[in-house]
């Protein structure tokens, strides 16, 4: 027959790799994720899994002490997702804008490279005119 | 009443154990949802569907699962403690979070049916 305990064992095994597959799931969504909110999620969420290892670990070992340090971590995970909520906020613009203000900047930085160099030009060509023309005129006196 | 004396092997500790393990089982398995669900999901909000109710879920049975599998009432009373301050702050930061994102201006995937936040003229 088999025993509770082993029961009990095998149970905590299993949760322990059920909860290190979520976890590498949420770190994947966290280095993938497109935009700063769906990091900030998966932050939250990893916050959620390391309360359920502390649990688990707490059970196997009977370490009860650890329930403290859950409580605590999950005041933390609280406190950094409002100040990331509210940096969001501040921040006031997502990756597209970002994106978008980037190429404007650099639209403007190349049009504005062209047309100092266009005036580069001009003034060069301008340098050159009039001395060719105040010799001409410095010339036909003369002439 | 699930307190019993530490060590005392009755048909009530074996019961106790079984349901704690079935805590510990159902709250695990409540995270990896959540997770799949922040991997599978289009968009943040609904993401943050899956990991604010599913994740909060899976924490929440895992502590229950520890509350009920100790035999010190300080560590239960803590445990649920922590359940109960866990279930009100995770609703309060997804909020905020879901709030901010959208008057920042984040998107609905373009499968979404509805947007009842958005202005009149644009639905």
């Amino acid at each position: 027959m088999i025993s509770v305990q082993s029961i009990f064992d095998h149970a905590v095994l299993a949760a322990l790799a059920i909860l290190s597959l979520s976890f590498l799931v949420t770190i994947y969504r966290i280095i993938r994720g497109p935009t700063l909110p769906d990091r900030i999620l998966g932050l939250d969420m990893l916050v959620a899994v390391a309360i359920g290892f502390i649990t688990v670990i707490g059970i196997k070992t009977g370490y009860t002490l650890y329930v403290d340090v859950a409580i605590a971590l999950g005041l933390v995970g609280f406190l950094a997702t409002v100040a990331f909520a509210r940096f969001v906020l501040a921040r006031g613009k997502t990756e597209d804008d970002i994106l978008a203000e980037a190429q404007q900047a650099a639209s403007d930085a190349r049009r504005e490279g062209r047309a100092a160099a266009k005036e580069q030009l001009r003034r060069d060509a301008g340098k050159q005119e009039p001395d060719a023309g105040v010799s001409g005129r410095s010339g036909d006196p003369h002439a | 009443m699930l307190v019993y004396p530490a060590g005392q092997e009755t048909p009530m500790h074996d019961i106790v154990t079984l349901v704690s393990a079935a805590f510990l089982l159902i709250g695990s398995a409540f995270a990896l949802v959540a997770s799949i669900g922040l991997l599978r999901l289009p968009d943040l909000y609904t993401r943050m569907h899956a990991a604010s109710k599913a994740g909060t879920m899976g924490s929440c049975l895992m502590l229950i699962a520890l509350a009920i599998h100790t035999t010190d009432v300080g560590t239960m009373s803590r445990a649920l403690a922590g359940v109960v301050f866990f279930l009100l702050t995770a609703p309060v930061s997804s909020h905020l979070l879901a709030k901010a994102a959208y008057a920042v201006g984040y998107r609905l995937h373009s499968t979404s049916v509805t947007d009842e936040m958005a202005p009149k003229d644009q639905q």
